[in-house]
C-alpha cells in the first residue's frame, strides 16, 4: 500500500469512528421517543403520518404483533413492486420506453428490493423506468433498510426491557426510523454527491458522438438466427462501425445516497458505482464507503446506549472492526500480489483488472469489504476480476452471515445471536448459567439465535449443492472450473445473505437462479428476523440479573475476542470444503 | 464422631468396568439411543459404513476393503465408546443404590390403631404401609417408612441414610420428629406416622437419584443439545454438499472421482461434535455422584445447576457461623469489686445453671481463677423464671444472682440497695454494642459486676466467607438476635449483609425481595420454621436432622447437616457446567485439524494441488482419514476420567477463569488433533 492510500484508510476509518458516537446517540433518542432538534419539523409530518394512518403511537405490541406488523408491511412492500414491474410500460415517466418485467425476473426482482438484498438479475438502465426507479426501488431501499433497523431496535428493547410483553410500535418506530434518520441524511449526501457529479434529471438517454469512432465485429446469422460458417467451419463476421454513444440519464443522486446508507446496495446503472454518473470521483468513493458503514457501525453505539452500557456497543463495534481491517488487509495483500500467473511470466504489477482507476486498489479494496461485510452489494469494481485468494475475502465477508457491520439492522441482530452463542459456551466453560445483559440465556434463546445465524449458511449449503448438479445452472457460468464454482457459490451466498452483490460472472436472469434465488432471499431474510423478534420476546419477559463477580464481562477484551474467534469458527468450519474448491484450489493451481 | 464417607471409587474398577461394557452394548439400541441424538447420527453413520464395507467385499465398491471396514470399526467404537461413558457413570450409581436397597428388604412394620402405646397391633409388610398409617417402633427395630414421631422418643441409627454411624435423638415435637425408613431404633419407643407412601420414601427417592433412572435433562443441558444438534445438522449438510461439488468439481477438471459416501460419512462423524455428545449424560451422572461422595443428596440436577448460579446464600447464624451457644468470655467488675469477687460469685449464681451459657460461667471461673465449687447441697437453687428473669443460689442467707442489667436492678433494689455502681450502665453498654450479651451479677444486695457472654463465632469461617465472596456470593446471615448484636457478629464472622429479629415471615420477604432483583438464593435451614423460606430459595438445602417439612421443601439433603456444605454443592455445580462448556469448545476446536487431515485426502485425485493443504502430512489419503476417524474415537475414553471428576475448579473471576479454560480447551482443542492424528497416521503407516 502506498502512503497515500495508507492516509486514506486511516482517514476514512477516523472519519467513521468519530461519527459513531454523535449518530449513535442520536438514533437513540430517537428510538427512546426523545425531542431532537429534529423534532420541529418532524414531529408535525410524523403526527400526520399517524393521523392519515390511524396508528396510536402509544400502543404497544407483543413480538408476535411486531413480526406481523412487520411481515404485512413488507408483503404490501412487495405487491406493490412486483406489480409495478409487470406494468411500468403504462405508468409514467418513462421516456426510454422499457418493456415490462417478466413475472419470474419481476418476482426476484420485487424480493430483492423488499428484503434489501438489492440482487439485480436485470440491468438498470435498459430494465427499468424513472418512475419504477424513484416510486418502486427508491422508495424499497427506505422502508426496507427500516424495516431491519426497528427490528433490530425491537430486539435491543428484549434486553433492556424487563418482565413485559411489549417490545414498542412497529410502526411508530417505522416512521420515526424513515423520517429522522434515513431522509435527513440521504437528503444532504445527495447534494453533496451531487456537488461531486453525480447526475439527477429526467432527460431521455443521450446520444453522443464518439471524439474517434471505433468497430467491432458481429456475427452473421442466418434467416433462421443460427450463426453462419464459413468452409473452415469459423463464424462468418460483420465488422459493425460505432460513431455514437448512447449515455443514460436518470436521477440517480437521490437513490444513490441512500443505497449505500440503507445498505441496499441496488445501482441505477448495472456497473453500479464503477458508473461514473454514479460515483464519480475519489471523495464521493469515500462519501459512499462511509454511508455503507455508517448506520450498522453508529447503531453498535444506540445498543450501548439503550442497554445502559455503551461499552458493550464498542465491544461489538471491536469485533465488527477487527474483522472488516483483517480483510481489508488481506484483499489488499492479494490484490497488490497481483495476478499469479501474471507474477508468472515474470511481471510484478497489482491486479487493476475490474478496478477503476480513479478509485485506485484501496479504494476498490476498502469499498469491496464495506459492502460486503455489511449486506450492501453495491459495487466499485468487479469481484469477479479480484485474484483467487482476493476474491474469498468479500465471499467469506458474506459467509460469515453479513454481521462485519452488517445490513442496517440485520448487522447488529445477527452478531447478537453469535454473541448469545458465544456467551453460551464461555458461560458454561466459567460455571455459570450463561447471561447476556443481564438477561439470562435459556433454551429458547438458544433455539432462536442458532435460526438467526444458520438459516443463510443452511440455505447455501443447499442451494449450492442443487446448483453443482443442475446443468442450467452450471450453465450460467462464465468461467468454467473452479473459477466457475465460486460464482455460484458467491451468487448464492449473496442472495441467502441478502447482500445483493455478485461476482458477476455469472448469468443470473435465467428462471432457476431467478426463483431459487428468490426463495433465497424471502428465507434469509424473515426466518432470521421472526426469529430475533420471537427471541427478543422471551428475554423481555425475563427478569434482569444484577452482574456480580461471577459475571463473565461481555463488554471487554477477551470476551470479545472470543466472539471473533466463535464467528470465524462457525464460517471456517461451515464453508471450508467449499472454499476449497473454490477460490482455495483455484489459487493452489495458478501458483503451482 | 466416625463417618463413613461413601468410598471414593476409582474410575477403572474391574467389575464396574466389566458391568459399564454390557450395559453400553444395550444402550446401542435405537430406542435408548435417540436421547442422544448426536450419537444416534452417528449409530446412522456407522450402518452406512458397515454396507460399503459389505460393498467393497463383494466389490461393488471400488474403495479398499480394509479401509471401509476399518471405518466401519472405528465408527462402531464412536457409538459404543459413548455409551460406554455413560454406561459407566450410571454403574457407579447402582453399586451405591444397590447397596442403599439392602437396607430396606423385607422391613415388618406394627400398625397401630390408636397413637397410645401399649395397643395391640397388626404386624404388615412395609409395602403395605400408606401415609397417615401409625406404627409403634421399638428397640432393635428397623424403621418401616418416613414419617413423623408423634409419641415418644428413640436413639436412632440413621447409618444406612447418612454414613454416620453416631446414633442420633429422635422425639416427638420440635425440630427432630423426622424419621427416614431405613433407619434403626437402637433404644426407646416411638410411635411414627407415615409420611410417604411406598416407592415415594426417601430412600426411594435417593436409589432412584442415584442410579440415574429418574435424571431429567436441565435446562442448561437442554440448551447445550441444541447447539449441540444444530451444529451437527450444519456438518450433516456440510457432508452433503461435498458431494455435488466434488462431481461437478471432477467434471470440471476432468479427473479424479467424486468424494465417496465412506468418505462423507466419515468427514461427518469427525465433524460432528461427538466428543463432547458421547461424554454429556455421563458428565450430569457425575457430578450428582461426587455431591453424593460428599454425602449431599440432590434431588434434582437442576437444583445442583442452580447452585452453580448462586449470588445470595441466607445462612441461620446459630450452628453455622457460630457455635450453637453464648460463652463466657470476660468478668468484668464495677462499683470497686474486684475481678475475683466477681467471678466468685458469678460461679455461684452459676452452679446451678445446667444451661449451656450457666456452665461456660462455671468453666470460665474455674479456667481463669482456678475456682473449685461443689454444687452444695444445702443451697436452694434459683431456677430461670419468666417473671423475675433472674437465676441464681441461695446459700447461707446469701443470694447470688444473675441477669438481665434491669432484672438484676430491680431484684437488688429489692434487698435493700442503697445505690447502683455508676460505672455499671457504662460497661452493660459497651458489651451489649460489641454484639455481646451482659448478665448482671448480684450478691445480697451488692451489684458486684457483669458477665461478658460472647457468640463465638467458628474457627476459618471467614476464609470460608471470603471463597464464596470470590465467586461472587453474597452471604447475609440470619438470626433471632437484636440488630446490635447481629450488626456485631457480622462484622466479626465477615459476612457481607445480615438479617437481625427474623422471623419466618421476614425470612420468606427478604429471599422474594433478593429474588425480584434478579438473584438466585440459596438458603440452608433445619426447623419447621425455615420451611417457606426453603421452599421460596432457588437452592434450598436443608439439614438431614432437620424436621420432615424442611426436608421436603428441600431440593438438596445434606446428610452430614454441615451448613457450610453449600461451598461443595456450589463447586460442583459449576464443574458439571464447565465440564460441559470445556468439552464443547475442545470437541468443536478439534474440527479445524479434522478439516486439514481430510479434505486434502478426500479431494486429492480431483486437484492434485490440494496436496498443499496436507499440513500433517499425512502418508496417503485413506490413512489420513482413517487417522481422523480414530482419533475421534479414541479421545472418548481419553477424557472420560475428565467427564467423571470435572474440571478442575479455583475461584477465580469470570475473566480470567474464561481465559484459563480457553487456552487449555480451545487452543489445546486446536492442537491436540493435529499432534494425534499426525502420530495416529504413522502408527497407520508402520502397520499396512
Amino acid at each position: 500500500m502506498n502512503p497515500y492510500e495508507l492516509l486514506q484508510t486511516i482517514v476514512f476509518f477516523i472519519t467513521l469512528l468519530v461519527l459513531i458516537k454523535p449518530l449513535g446517540s442520536y438514533m437513540a433518542r430517537i428510538f427512546q421517543g426523545e425531542r431532537t432538534f429534529l423534532s420541529p419539523i418532524m414531529t408535525p409530518c410524523e403526527n400526520l403520518v399517524y393521523r392519515i394512518s390511524g396508528v396510536n403511537p402509544e400502543d404497544e405490541m407483543g413480538w408476535r404483533r411486531y413480526a406481523g406488523a412487520m411481515l404485512l408491511f413488507n408483503l404490501a412492500l412487495f405487491v406493490s413492486l412486483f406489480v409495478m414491474l409487470l406494468t411500468q410500460h403504462l405508468l409514467p415517466l418513462n421516456p426510454q420506453k422499457v418493456p415490462p418485467f417478466t413475472w419470474q425476473l419481476a418476482l426476484n426482482t420485487a424480493i430483492s428490493f423488499t428484503t434489501n438484498t438489492n440482487w439485480q438479475a436485470y440491468v438498470g438502465e435498459q430494465a427499468v423506468s424513472y418512475f419504477t426507479q424513484m416510486a418502486g426501488l427508491a422508495v424499497h431501499n427506505f422502508v426496507s433498510a427500516a424495516t431491519g433497523l426497528v427490528i433490530a431496535i425491537a430486539v435491543i428493547r428484549g434486553f433492556v426491557r424487563r418482565k413485559t410483553s411489549q417490545l414498542g410500535n412497529f410502526w411508530v418506530d417505522l416512521t420515526r426510523c424513515t423520517l429522522y434518520i434515513l431522509l435527513p441524511i440521504s437528503m444532504i449526501f445527495s447534494l453533496v454527491l451531487v456537488s461531486q457529479g453525480v447526475i439527477q434529471n429526467f432527460s431521455a438517454y443521450r446520444n453522443l458522438p464518439l471524439v474517434q469512432s471505433t468497430s467491432y465485429d458481429k456475427p452473421k446469422l442466418d434467416d433462421k438466427g443460427a450463426p453462419l460458417k464459413d468452409a473452415k467451419g469459423n463464424p462468418v463476421v460483420e465488422s459493425v462501425p460505432v460513431k455514437e454513444v448512447q449515455i443514460p440519464m436518470g436521477p440517480v443522486a437521490s437513490q444513490e445516497a441512500i443505497k449505500e446508507l440503507g445498505t441496499n446496495g441496488g445501482g441505477f446503472f448495472n456497473a453500479n458505482s464503477a458508473h461514473p454518473f454514479e460515483n464519480p470521483t475519489p471523495l464521493s468513493n469515500f462519501i459512499e464507503i462511509l454511508l455503507i458503514l455508517l448506520i450498522p457501525g453508529a447503531l453498535t453505539y444506540t445498543f450501548g446506549v439503550m442497554v445502559g452500557n455503551t461499552r458493550q456497543g464498542w465491544a461489538l463495534l471491536g469485533v465488527m472492526l477487527l474483522i472488516l481491517i483483517t480483510a481489508f488487509a488481506v484483499l489488499q495483500w492479494a490484490e497488490s500480489s497481483g495476478n499469479p500467473l501474471v507474477v508468472k511470466q515474470g511481471i510484478q504489477s497489482i491486479n487493476m483488472e475490474g478496478k477503476e482507476v480513479r478509485n485506485g486498489l484501496a479504494g476498490s479494496n476498502l469499498f469491496t469489504v464495506a459492502t460486503t461485510g455489511t449486506s450492501c452489494g453495491a459495487v466499485n469494481s468487479m469481484h469477479d476480476s479480484l485474484t483467487p485468494l482476493g476474491g474469498m475475502v468479500p465471499l467469506s465477508l458474506i459467509l460469515l452471515g453479513e454481521i462485519i457491520f452488517g445490513g442496517v439492522g440485520s448487522g447488529l441482530y445477527t452478531m447478537l445471536a453469535f454473541a448469545i452463542i458465544a456467551v453460551f459456551v464461555s458461560g458454561l466453560m466459567i460455571g455459570r448459567t450463561p447471561e447476556y445483559l443481564g438477561k439470562k440465556i435459556e433454551v429458547r434463546e438458544m433455539w432462536m439465535s442458532i435460526l438467526v445465524i444458520l438459516t443463510a449458511g443452511v440455505t447455501v449449503l443447499i442451494l449450492s449443492g442443487i446448483a453443482m448438479i443442475t446443468p442450467t445452472a452450471v450453465a450460467s457460468m462464465a468461467n468454467p472450473g473452479a473459477h466457475g464454482l465460486s460464482e455460484v457459490l458467491y451468487g448464492l451466498a449473496s442472495v441467502s445473505n441478502n447482500n445483493g452483490s455478485a461476482f458477476a460472472g455469472l448469468n443470473a436472469n435465467v428462471n432457476f437462479y431467478n426463483l431459487l434465488g428468490s426463495l433465497a432471499m424471502t428465507l434469509g431474510r424473515y426466518v432470521p428476523a421472526i426469529a430475533v423478534l420471537a427471541m427478543a420476546g422471551s428475554l423481555a419477559e425475563k427478569k434482569f440479573i444484577p452482574p456480580s463477580l461471577g459475571t463473565l464481562p461481555t463488554d471487554k477484551a477477551p470476551f470479545a475476542l472470543w466472539l471473533t474467534l466463535v464467528i470465524l469458527i462457525v464460517g471456517a468450519l461451515t464453508f471450508f470444503p467449499a472454499l476449497a474448491l473454490g477460490p482455495i484450489v483455484e489459487h493452489l493451481m495458478m501458483v503451482s | 464422631m466416625s463417618k463413613h464417607t461413601p468410598q471414593p471409587q476409582s474410575v477403572f474398577d474391574s467389575a464396574l468396568l466389566r458391568g459399564a461394557l454390557i450395559d453400553s452394548l444395550k444402550k446401542l439400541d435405537p430406542r435408548t439411543l435417540w436421547r442422544n441424538p448426536v450419537m444416534l447420527c452417528v449409530e446412522i453413520a456407522s450402518l452406512i459404513t458397515l454396507v460399503t464395507f459389505t460393498m467393497s467385499l463383494t466389490g461393488a465398491n471400488n474403495e479398499p476393503a480394509w479401509f471401509t471396514g476399518a471405518v466401519s470399526i472405528w465408527l462402531w467404537l464412536t457409538v459404543i465408546f459413548s455409551t460406554f461413558a455413560e454406561a459407566l457413570a450410571e454403574g457407579r450409581g447402582k453399586a451405591r443404590a444397590a447397596s442403599l436397597r439392602k437396607s430396606r428388604t423385607d422391613v415388618t412394620a406394627k400398625r397401630l390403631d390408636k397413637a397410645e402405646f401399649g395397643q395391640n397391633y397388626t404386624t404388615v409388610g412395609a409395602s403395605q404401609l400408606r401415609k397417615g398409617d401409625l406404627v409403634l417402633v421399638e428397640a432393635n427395630d428397623m424403621i418401616a417408612g418416613d414419617g413423623d414421631v408423634i409419641a415418644g422418643a428413640a436413639l436412632v441409627n440413621e447409618s444406612a441414610v447418612t454414613g454416620e454411624s453416631a446414633p442420633v435423638i429422635r422425639e416427638s415435637g420440635g425440630d427432630r420428629s423426622a424419621v427416614t425408613g431405613g433407619t434403626t431404633v437402637i433404644s426407646g419407643n416411638i410411635i411414627v406416622r407415615i409420611t410417604a407412601n411406598p416407592g415415594e420414601t426417601f430412600l426411594d427417592k435417593m436409589i432412584g437419584l442415584i442410579e440415574g433412572a429418574k435424571r431429567r435433562k436441565t435446562p442448561n443441558e437442554v440448551a447445550l443439545e441444541v447447539l449441540l444438534i444444530a451444529l451437527t445438522l450444519v456438518f450433516l449438510l456440510v457432508c452433503a454438499n461435498i458431494s455435488p461439488l466434488s462431481i461437478y468439481s471432477v467434471k470440471a477438471a476432468g479427473q479424479g472421482t467424486p468424494v465417496s459416501l465412506t468418505i462423507l460419512v466419515a468427514l461427518f462423524v469427525c465433524l460432528a461434535p461427538t466428543t463432547i455428545a458421547a461424554l454429556l449424560p455421563a458428565i450430569g451422572i457425575a457430578g450428582m455422584d461426587r455431591l453424593f461422595q460428599k454425602n449431599v443428596i440432590a434431588l434434582s440436577g437442576r437444583a445442583i445447576e442452580a447452585a452453580g448460579d448462586v449470588n445470595v446464600l441466607l445462612l441461620d447464624k446459630t450452628g453455622t457461623i457460630t457455635h450453637g451457644n453464648r460463652e463466657a468470655v470476660a468478668f468484668v467488675p464495677v462499683g470497686g469489686h474486684n475481678e475475683r469477687e466477681l467471678a466468685e460469685a458469678a460461679l455461684m449464681a452459676s452452679l446451678a445453671d445446667e444451661t449451656p451459657e450457666g456452665r461456660s460461667v462455671v468453666l470460665l471461673a474455674r479456667q481463669q481463677y482456678g475456682l473449685n465449687r461443689e454444687t452444695p447441697t444445702d443451697g436452694e437453687l434459683v431456677e430461670f423464671s419468666a417473671d423475675t428473669r433472674l437465676s441464681g443460689l441461695n446459700l447461707e442467707g446469701t443470694r447470688y444472682r444473675k441477669g438481665a442489667s434491669d432484672a438484676t436492678i430491680a431484684f437488688v433494689k429489692k434487698q435493700g440497695a442503697s445505690a447502683i455502681p455508676v460505672d455499671l450502665a457504662g460497661v452493660v453498654d459497651r458489651i451489649a454494642r460489641a454484639g455481646a450479651t451482659p448478665l448482671v451479677v448480684s450478691k445480697g444486695s451488692e451489684i458486684l459486676g457483669v458477665i461478658n457472654l460472647k457468640d463465638i463465632v467458628k474457627a476459618g469461617i471467614q476464609e470460608r466467607f471470603l471463597r464464596l465472596r470470590s465467586m461472587g456470593i453474597k452471604t447475609v446471615m440470619i438470626t433471632g438476635d437484636n440488630p446490635l448484636t447481629a450488626a456485631a457478629i457480622a462484622a466479626e464472622a465477615q459476612v457481607d449483609d445480615f438479617l437481625a429479629q427474623a422471623r419466618p415471615e421476614e425470612k420468606l420477604r427478604l429471599i422474594r425481595e433478593y429474588q425480584e432483583q434478579g438473584y438466585m438464593v440459596a438458603m440452608t435451614g433445619d426447623g419447621t420454621n425455615d420451611a417457606p423460606a426453603l421452599a421460596q430459595a432457588d437452592v434450598a438445602v436443608a439439614m438431614n436432622t432437620g424436621t420432615q417439612p424442611a426436608r421436603e421443601a428441600a431440593n438438596i439433603i445434606d446428610l452430614d447437616s454441615n451448613p457450610t456444605k453449600l461451598l461443595d454443592i456450589v463447586e460442583v455445580g459449576k464443574q458439571i457446567l464447565m465440564t460441559r462448556g470445556n468439552l464443547t469448545t475442545f470437541s468443536i476446536s478439534n474440527d479445524i485439524a479434522k478439516y486439514f487431515a481430510i479434505i486434502p485426502a478426500a479431494l486429492l485425485s480431483i486437484y492434485p494441488q490440494l496436496a498443499a493443504l496436507n499440513v500433517m502430512q499425512l502418508t496417503s489419503p485413506f490413512s489420513a482419514i482413517l487417522s481422523a476417524v480414530i482419533f475421534n474415537a479414541i479421545i472418548i475414553p481419553m477424557l472420560v476420567p475428565l467427564a467423571l471428576k470435572g474440571t478442575g475448579f479455583r475461584p477465580m473471576p469470570a475473566e480470567k477463569l474464561l481465559i484459563h479454560n480457553l487456552l487449555i480447551y480451545g487452543v489445546g482443542g486446536i492442537i491436540a488433533p493435529f499432534v494425534g492424528i499426525k502420530a495416529i497416521d504413522m502408527v497407520i503407516g508402520l502397520v499396512v
